[in-house]
């Protein structure tokens, strides 16, 4: 099994590489195209902010590269974000794999701090990531924007409204969440990914 | 859409799902937690990485390890510590203590930290916050504040883990280093540190309440009314302690029952 997790000026990378090695899985941090092209699985994470990334990726041909990828490609938080079609996140035209739109965090209720920040539900599961996953678990949660629901679906989680926690759509699945610091939660949901 | 909010509409009270968090605080001395732990069920009460895992395996919600080593040439072990903490714990962890610069915050992160809380040095440089969050956003960067209540009603900010004090309410600090991009707060009152008499709840609710990042509150919890209080009346959006967990005196799935049953949104 190669995987590859894909480098680019975001944060948080390392983090993902350090729970794929708590779960028993290396993995290979780049962004050289032929290593991201022939892995079995891509995992496309990221903390940041929309514009800044997608020049990043656009500059290197790392846009071209994700958006044609043929093996599961598993984007969290920003990477998720990035699959989309819009982000309203400094108006940015994002990779278009899901058309999702991207928005801000809008309220007037008091008390309710933007960024969300920390453990909320995920319910309405679907798909094999989520294979052995109870309804209304918790995950771990750091945004401020956050993708619509839609038909690529496959996981919602209620904040202000409820919104889409997890996107899936041919080998594409993103999860807003951090699976990497969700806890054993997380680790499941990793290790599916891996089984797909 | 219509639909869907349809569905959803028997869900009452949308928005407020987010759990309230119980986060343990290890202090770390040369590459050791400091503070007496007395715990039977791990092998080395010592080790932050054993004693941080055990309280993610209990449901601890964040941990925050403070980093009280003296001298410089000892960061060095921070550093490798955290590279072992983000290899052993899967939640995630702020790590804190003489935090002075953005090269400082790399070395933490690309290690594997979540957050980095920021303290004197930040008050010092109220730059730092901003260069920090440009850096590597505001979600990672927590503004720690250790306040103590004076004669007058006022709290003021205190420096250098509470030896120096200043002239600043600790309120027009809060609200200037959130403006500059902290992007959570940890409230430590000083007058309720280590009374185990309950949390400052009127200095948190007023600046959870003001401000629009979460606030933790720290200090005070010495029983589980008191963390009932600190989420309820306090307003806190997290709350820190210590010893209580340390010596056994609150057990973290005990907590989070009691926390349930009072109507509290915590994971379980």
């Amino acid at each position: 099994m190669k995987l590859v997790i894909i480098k680019y000026n975001a944060g948080n990378i390392q983090s993902v590489l350090y729970a794929l090695e708590r779960i028993g899985m290396e993995a290979i941090v780049t962004d050289d195209h032929a290593a991201i092209k022939s892995a079995d699985k891509v995992i496309f994470p990221g903390v940041g902010e929309a514009s800044t990334a997608m020049s990043y990726l656009k500059e290197r041909g790392l846009d071209t590269v994700i958006k044609n990828l043929q093996q599961p490609v598993l984007g969290i938080c920003l990477g998720m974000q990035l699959m989309c079609a819009y982000s309203e996140e400094n108006d940015t035209q994002c990779l278009g794999i899901f058309e999702e739109p991207v928005k801000w965090f809008k309220t007037n209720q008091p008390g309710i701090k933007i960024p969300q920040m920390g453990w909320n539900t995920i319910y309405d599961l679907k798909t094999g990531l989520f294979k052995g996953i109870k309804e209304n678990s918790y995950a771990y949660f750091v945004h401020g924007y956050y993708a619509a629901l839609g038909e690529h679906t496959i996981a919602t989680t209620d904040y202000i409204q409820p919104y889409s926690s997890a996107l899936h759509k041919n080998n594409f699945y993103g999860t807003q969440f951090h699976p990497e610091k969700s806890a054993g939660v997380g680790e499941q949901i990793l290790r599916n990914f891996i089984d797909l | 859409m219509r639909e869907i909010f349809a569905r959803k509409g028997a869900k009452a009270q949308l928005g407020n799902m987010l759990t309230k968090r119980i986060i343990p605080c290890l202090d770390i001395k040369d590459g050791r937690t400091v503070k007496g732990v007395n715990f039977e069920n791990i092998r080395d009460a010592g080790d932050p990485v054993e004693l941080g895992a055990f309280y993610a395996q209990q449901g601890a919600d964040e941990l925050v390890f403070l980093d009280i080593t003296a001298t410089v040439e000892k960061r060095k072990t921070l550093s490798e510590l955290v590279n072992k903490i983000s290899h052993h714990i899967n939640i995630p962890f702020t790590v804190g203590g003489g935090i002075g610069s953005v090269e400082d915050v790399s070395v933490l992160l690309q290690n594997g930290a979540d957050k980095i809380s920021v303290n004197t040095a930040a008050f010092k440089k109220p730059q730092l916050v901003a260069d920090l969050a440009k850096e590597f956003g505001s979600q990672c960067v927590v503004l720690a504040i250790d306040t103590k209540q004076e004669a007058d009603g006022e709290w003021y900010v205190y420096l250098n883990g509470g030896r120096t004090k200043t002239d600043t309410r600790c309120v027009d600090w809060a609200k200037q280093a959130v403006e500059a991009g902290a992007g959570e707060i940890l409230l430590t009152s000083m007058n309720h540190d280590g009374t185990k008499q309950g949390f400052a709840l009127d200095i948190t609710a007023h600046l959870a309440g003001l401000l629009p990042v979460p606030v933790i509150a720290s200090g005070g919890g010495g029983t589980m009314e008191h963390f009932v209080d600190v989420f309820t009346n306090g307003k806190a959006d997290a709350a820190l302690a210590a010893s209580i967990f340390h010596f056994k005196e609150i057990g973290i799935p005990e907590l989070k029952e009691y926390l349930h049953k009072k109507g509290i949104v915590v994971r379980q």
